[in-house]
């Protein structure tokens, strides 16, 4: 008979068991006997972020750039209800997360008790599954599934809430090796025949692209997805998500596609006869409006793990559900022992077609400006860290600035929030990113707007002394909410002035970080330099920028990808 | 799926986050007591269904999905109705409910209680046939249905 342990005992064990070594949390009635127990060991690190939300963006930075199961510890209530914008941030985009929630004791449950709430009603539209463990039997077994059903499958965050008296019960450990379970069973291996239709399609394409997102890198299948386009010669785009899956300094590379994404991309995107999509899920900011976008014909193969993803807004020819790396396995090994070989005349007066399309060079800024450009400050910011550093991002016109000027050659570098929107994702992000890669460069390029909301976290930053840099395009707007009231509301900027802004360079030496201003173009790189030399420190580099800038190109809210409004 | 506490609220909750319109549900227990057989009343586009069909799949708690369209399908529900029966009525109601094959169940001296089992359309048939200001009260249970033949849905 093995040892009787405590729910509280038997939760930390079993994340250890799960081999977490850092979570994030904040402490609160429901959860104090898993606090203590966490108190008594030392293998799993705890960080005590400032705000719950911060917790879960912390857990989720740290997922999405080491391709562990983030894990956050929350109490009961409130503390639950800070978590929902995290945990839902990560539901949009698919990170693996388990989240942790106290609950009130079960004969307390409802009843109206002091930090109740319904937590798995709450969550239950944001979660891929969540759990409430009402009998301490369960706990184990419980916790065990969580951890498998969030890595699995299409990831997820899954939450398990665990009511006050169930961590204080008694009961003999053990932690399941494996578990089954006869309603969850995520397909891995693609159906071979449709497989092999593919691979006829993609042969005999005179004008093909290859569009991935989010689920490549998720599934950690950019080697393959490179190779696969290098062998074919066929040009790529990536989504806001799916970034760094094929390397950006690659000339097949053509850039974002989208709202925001490159000529090039949506050009080919909407003129292209065969369409490879791997682990994206055509959404409104990918392909604007689905009716213009069908208005051309292309054959599309769509490669993704999650069957719902499959003809829900783009009806798609040769569906392939699978593990994106084990399809693509498939699929090379196949192109690689057929004789046949795509149509080369074809391809290159494809290409030549991209290229004119990339002569527009949509991403052109006047570089001479007296005052920042934002663009420029990223461009800097990928030639200080030669491309090297993760990057985290909040919501607006500096992520797409971010996304179009930062060249991603890796997987996992880029981390914003892409599904939900958050802002305020980006320094809990950073934070979790920095835990997850002690050793690693990580910036958060954000705004003024969006930092504000969840500033709070420059106190962790301090506690943990997590040396990040935060890149703020300070232009004094909402950014991207000003270049849509400018463009769709006649001028008319409702409540997007960021009035009583804070002084950034005092806030951030109030929490001993170092501050700087930067107000001229001929200093921006040189702060950047000075940042990173600080290699122990958080540096605030608060960039003054050009107010008026907007992103370009832009596909308006309902207009196909050809509808671009260009510079 | 799983006869789980919240099972039925995913369900539910699936339904209303997406837009999906719930004709009518029913839900119980089966032979085998983990599991639970839901019976699922909707309606839409080809595609709407291919998506409503895929959501429920993706839900943990779901072990299997059929649309029982696809084949030949028996499907029944059950109505109760309280109608007024006074007079000449009492005789026209009766003779009714055996059209229908209903069973009065309970009687007092204004009103009769049938009882009635038939396909959804079978039942508004009824409630059609009879005089709309007679009914007093209906309670229906959605309807559950299951596949023709000897092919089952096991797991």
């Amino acid at each position: 008979m093995n040892e009787e342990l405590t729910g509280a005992e038997i939760t930390i064990r079993c994340l250890q068991a799960e081999g977490v070594d850092c979570i994030f949390g904040y402490p609160g009635g429901a959860v104090l006997f898993i606090y203590d127990e966490l108190f008594k060991q030392d293998k799993v690190r705890h960080i005590l972020v400032r705000h719950e939300q911060a917790a879960v963006h912390a857990a989720d930075g740290y997922a999405r750039s080491s391709n562990k199961v983030g894990v956050a510890l929350v109490t009961s209530g409130p503390g639950v209800t800070n978590a929902v914008t995290g945990i839902a941030t990560a539901y949009m985009d698919s990170i693996p997360l388990v989240v942790i929630s106290g609950q009130v004791p079960t004969n307390a449950i409802g009843l109206d008790a002091f930090q109740e709430v319904d937590t798995v009603g709450i969550t239950r539209p944001c979660v891929k599954h969540n759990f409430l463990v009402n009998d301490i039997s369960e706990l184990a077994i419980t916790m065990k599934k969580a951890f498998y059903i969030a890595a699995t499958g299409r990831p997820g965050p899954v939450l398990v809430d665990i009511p006050k008296d169930v961590t204080q019960q008694k009961m003999a450990f053990t932690y399941p090796e494996k578990v089954s379970m006869r309603s969850y069973n995520p397909v891995i291996r693609g159906n071979l025949k449709q497989v092999k239709k593919a691979v006829e399609l993609i042969l005999s394409a005179k004008r093909p692209v290859i569009y991935t997102g989010g689920g490549v890198i998720l599934s950690d299948a950019a080697k393959q997805l490179t190779e696969l386009a290098k062998m074919l010669d066929y040009p790529c785009t990536n989504t806001l998500m799916g970034l760094g899956g094929f390397p950006a300094t690659d000339r097949q590379f053509i850039g974002m596609l989208g709202m925001h994404g490159t000529y090039e991309a949506n050009m080919a995107m909407q003129y292209c006869d065969v369409l490879i999509a791997i682990g994206a899920r055509f959404d409104d900011r990918v392909i604007g409006n689905p009716k213009h976008f069908s208005n051309e014909n292309r054959k599309i193969i769509h490669i993704d793990i999650d069957p719902s993803s499959i003809s829900k807004r783009v009806k798609v020819d040769i569906p392939i559900v699978g593990n994106v790396p084990d399809v693509l396995k498939e699929l090379i090994k196949l192109l690689k022992s057929t004789k046949e070989n795509p149509d080369q005349t074809a391809l290159s007066e494809w290409w030549k077609q991209i290229d004119l399309w990339r002569e527009r060079d949509c991403l052109k800024f006047d570089r001479q400006s007296d005052i920042i450009k934002p663009q420029m400050v990223v461009e800097k910011l990928y030639e200080v860290t030669k491309g090297d550093a993760f990057v985290t991002s909040d919501v607006g016109q500096h992520q797409m600035w971010a996304a179009q000027f930062y060249k991603f050659d890796k997987p996992r570098r880029w981390i914003n929030s892409g599904g939900l929107g958050t802002m305020g994702f980006g320094m809990p992000a950073a934070m979790g990113v920095q835990l997850a890669n002690p050793k690693g460069k990580v910036a958060c390029i954000t705004g003024e707007a969006s930092i504000q909301m969840c500033i709070q976290e420059l106190s962790t930053c301090k506690q943990y002394k997590l040396p990040l840099k935060i890149v703020n395009l300070n232009n004094r707007y909402m950014g991207m909410v000003r270049q849509w009231q400018e463009f769709f509301h006649g001028n008319r900027y409702a409540e997007s002035y960021m009035n009583a802004l804070p002084d950034f360079i005092k806030l951030a030496e109030s929490y001993g970080h170092v501050g700087m201003r930067i107000e001229r173009p001929e200093d921006i790189e040189d702060a950047l330099r000075e940042a990173f030399k600080l290699k122990d420190q958080l540096v605030f580099l608060d960039f003054i920028t050009d107010q008026t800038e907007n992103v370009f190109p832009m596909v308006p809210g309902g207009k196909g990808l050809s509808e671009m409004i260009l510079v | 799926m799983e006869n789980e506490a919240g099972a039925l609220s995913r369900v539910a909750g699936l339904f209303s986050a997406r837009g999906y319109n719930i004709e009518s549900l029913s839900v119980a227990p089966t032979e085998d007591p983990t599991l639970s057989r839901m019976t699922l009343v909707t309606s839409g586009s080809d595609e709407v269904i291919e998506q409503v069909t895929k959501q429920l799949n993706k839900l943990i708690e779901v072990v299997k999905v059929i649309d029982l369209i696809d084949g030949n399908h028996i499907e029944r529900e059950l109505m109760l109705v309280k109608v007024k029966a006074v007079g000449d009525d009492r005789d026209e109601i009766k003779r009714l409910a055996d059209i229908f094959r209903g069973c009065i169940i309970d009687v007092t001296d204004k009103s009769y209680t049938i009882e009635l089992t038939g396909t959804s359309s079978k039942l508004d048939a009824f409630l059609d046939a009879i005089d709309n200001s007679a009914v007093l009260e209906t309670v229906r249970t959605g309807a559950s249905g299951i596949g023709r033949g000897d092919w089952v849905l096991k797991v």
